[in-house]
């Protein structure tokens, strides 16, 4: 396995002056998704925050494989749609209750595990490509079966759905002495509050778990396999079951990520869960950001969302600009921010293997 | 059990699969005609996977190289073929079989020489600086399908785009109450002839020679001298190329195509050189013939199931022999 490993200098090099930057950086994007209902009172850049949160996990989580342990897997988005999906299905169909919540949240990740238990011990004692191509196949799968059983899922169009009260936006969280809705520094606290921070909190609680995990002994021997897997196999750990067992605690929290996604948006489909599309956004955050660093998930996922959302707008800009010479306007369209971003993507695995934090790390050292 | 299995063994082995499958879905499906059309498509569908799918496996089992990036070819080969067989429509349409012959013959050329241009290129550019890295290429050929999807998007447009097929092959062949388009007759004559002329090549040339050995060994024909790097390119071309007439015809066989096309395919394609084993042109066509047959028997008997009937079947083959049914390399 050591040739999907990056190499451990990079991640052992340690440059104090960027490592104070990455520092720097991950605090104010604390800060700034911390306070995002107070800072950022339109509801589109609520809806980034809240996308930012939910990301990070999720991307962390998938770094958990390719980073830390050296799994190239395909089926992240699959996981994180069975969490979606289970929640909005029961949500669906039992009203919009708590126990509805966590039946089918406990559904999806009851599903998640025995898929990701089954993938794991079939096909992680093979080839790493072996198990990108498996894993890639059972996705895809997953997508289309969303799609053929339209009465539960809803087809393409997905399922729209009541959430749990607290979070609708009529709630009044906190009223003052009126019994209108508190204003804190000007945001309402109102439901779409109380829904942004259990996102938010639910995120970071995740995050942390995940940190410790990093931190465990179980950490350890993860990077141990990932550096050369016939010497962690030949000091008597068992592989296939480190694999195996990372593997599914890596779709369980990207499982936990889709419920949180589905009670925040209130409307589950394949676009915003299960499609091909959220597994390359993953893939770039966890190579923007840089494989093998949590503190990269956190980077990563805010410079994709952020671009996300805001390329497009520049884009529009540059292409009207460019109106009267050929082909280069439909280049620059909107709708082909993901050309840009393929290119740079490219570019980025050839000249900064190590990602953003990767490559700051190692500034200032020696 | 164990007379069988011997049986088994001596009357073809594994190549017995897509028969014993065929026996099965007659079982099931009680109406001969209507097996026999859907046998037809079966390997029809079968021989245009076999055309995407064997330059994968060739270059896998020869460098070691996993080009997610594939099905770009598969898809610009698709969209290069119906632009040319839009741009001489009146051939396409005419009542002589030899303008049709001619048109089709230049559609399905320009998607094989832009396939050998675009391999030969994508080597160079992509591949190369990766070699022996499989995390690197994993996500570079990943971001060199995304940056060649957007392109086809940008150029052809988001809408799906018709493919006119010529006016000889359209229609259906009748024998009894039996009907069989001949598009798909077509299809698996051409699929035959790749997978004759890629065995002749292999078995019979000096060439096909060293890139079996090198398949098998690779660091022994590096030994003896020869320069495989090169071999790799020639085969990584070809298999671009083949993937590219794949696609064409492919185009040809849904007449509607859009830009996700080769992502589409490519699940099928990866389906395939799994269950067929890595490296080898007998278990991709192998592998394809069983994809293609079970897709369009189950199509019919559960329409839901299709695309889960062959992840089904690849699971299952991969309980019984892990690294697939024929593997050049393990």
């Amino acid at each position: 396995m050591s040739d999907v490993a990056i190499s451990a200098d990079q991640t052992e090099a340690t440059g104090r002056t960027g490592r104070m930057i990455v520092y720097a950086i991950i605090g104010v994007i604390g800060i700034c998704l911390l306070f995002a209902p107070m800072l950022f009172p339109d509801v589109r850049s609520q809806e980034v925050a809240a996308r930012i949160c939910i990301f990070i996990v999720l991307v962390a989580s998938y770094d958990l494989l390719i980073g830390y342990t050296g799994i190239v897997s395909f089926a992240h988005t699959m996981f994180f749609g069975l969490g979606a999906y289970g929640t909005a299905i029961a949500l669906r169909q039992m009203g919009p209750g708590w126990d509805a919540v966590l039946l089918g949240g406990a559904l999806g990740l009851l599903a998640s595990l025995i898929l990701a238990a089954l993938i794991g011990l079939l096909s992680l004692r093979v080839k790493a490509i072996f198990f990108a191509m498996v894993t890639l196949a059972a996705a895809s799968v997953m997508a289309v079966m969303a799609s053929q059983f339209s009465d539960f899922t809803g087809g393409e169009d997905g399922i729209i759905y009541k959430v749990p009260k607290l979070f609708s936006p009529a709630t009044k969280l906190l009223t003052d002495d009126d019994g209108k809705v508190l204003r804190i520094f000007g945001a309402k606290a109102n439901g779409k509050m109380a829904a942004y921070y259990f996102v938010f909190f639910g995120s970071l609680i995740l995050y942390f778990i995940m940190l410790r995990i990093v931190a465990s002994p179980l950490g350890t021997v993860l990077e141990a396999i990932r550096e050369n897997e016939m010497r962690a196999e030949a000091l008597g750990y068992r592989v296939v079951l480190y694999r195996t067992a990372i593997f599914c605690i890596a779709a369980l929290i990207a499982a936990c990520a889709g419920i949180l996604r589905a009670l925040w948006l209130k409307y589950t489909g394949p676009e915003t869960s299960l499609s091909f599309a959220i597994m390359i956004d993953i893939l770039l955050m966890v190579v923007i950001g840089g494989m093998g660093t949590m503190t990269g998930a956190i980077i990563g996922a805010t410079l994709m969302s952020l671009a996300q959302f805001y390329l497009k707008d520049l884009m529009e800009i540059a292409s009207q600009a460019t109106a009267g010479i050929p082909l280069l306007p439909d280049l620059l369209a909107p709708d082909r921010w993901l050309l840009w971003l393929g290119i740079l993507f490219i570019l980025l695995v050839y000249f900064f293997p190590a990602g953003i934090v990767g490559t700051l790390s190692k500034r200032g050292g020696h | 059990m164990e007379q069988l299995g011997s049986y088994f063994e001596r009357y073809g082995g594994i190549n017995l699969l897509p028969v014993i499958l065929a026996v099965i879905a007659f079982v099931l499906i009680g109406s001969p005609s209507t097996w026999l059309t859907l046998t037809v498509a079966g390997l029809a569908m079968g021989m245009m996977i076999f055309l995407m799918a064997s330059g994968l496996s060739l270059v896998f089992g020869l460098m070691d190289v996993l080009n997610f990036g594939h099905s770009a070819f598969i898809s610009f080969g698709a969209f290069i073929a119906a632009s040319v067989l839009a741009a001489l429509a009146a051939w396409v349409a005419a009542d002589s079989v030899l303008l049709n012959l001619t048109a089709l013959f230049l559609a399905i050329a320009a998607a094989a020489l832009f396939g050998l241009l675009a391999g030969w290129v994508f080597e160079k550019v992509i591949i190369k600086p990766v070699y022996r890295d499989h995390l690197r290429q994993i996500l570079i050929t990943m971001g060199a399908l995304i940056v060649a999807e957007q392109i086809i998007l940008a150029v052809w447009g988001g809408s799906p785009i018709s493919v006119p097929r010529p006016h000889f092959l359209t229609g259906s062949l009748i024998i009894g109450d039996v009907s069989i388009e001949l598009y798909r007759l077509f299809a698996f004559v051409l699929g035959l002839v790749a997978y004759v002329a890629l065995y002749v090549v292999l078995n019979r040339t000096r060439v096909g020679l060293l890139v079996r050995a090198g398949v098998e060994n690779r660091e022994m024909v590096e030994a003896l001298g020869f320069r495989i790097d090169r071999l790799f390119v020639g085969v990584f071309v070809l298999g671009s190329a083949l993937a590219a007439v794949g696609g064409a015809m492919w185009a040809g066989y849904e007449t509607l195509i859009t830009a996700a096309i080769g992502s589409e395919m490519m699940i099928i394609v990866f389906i395939v050189i799994i269950i067929g084993g890595l490296g080898s042109i007998e278990g991709s066509l192998l592998g394809a013939l069983l994809v293609g047959l079970m897709g369009n028997y189950v199509a019919f008997l559960a329409p839901k199931m299709a695309l889960a009937s062959n992840m089904i079947l690849m699971m299952a083959i991969l309980l019984w022999r892990p690294y697939g049914l024929r593997p050049a390399v393990k």
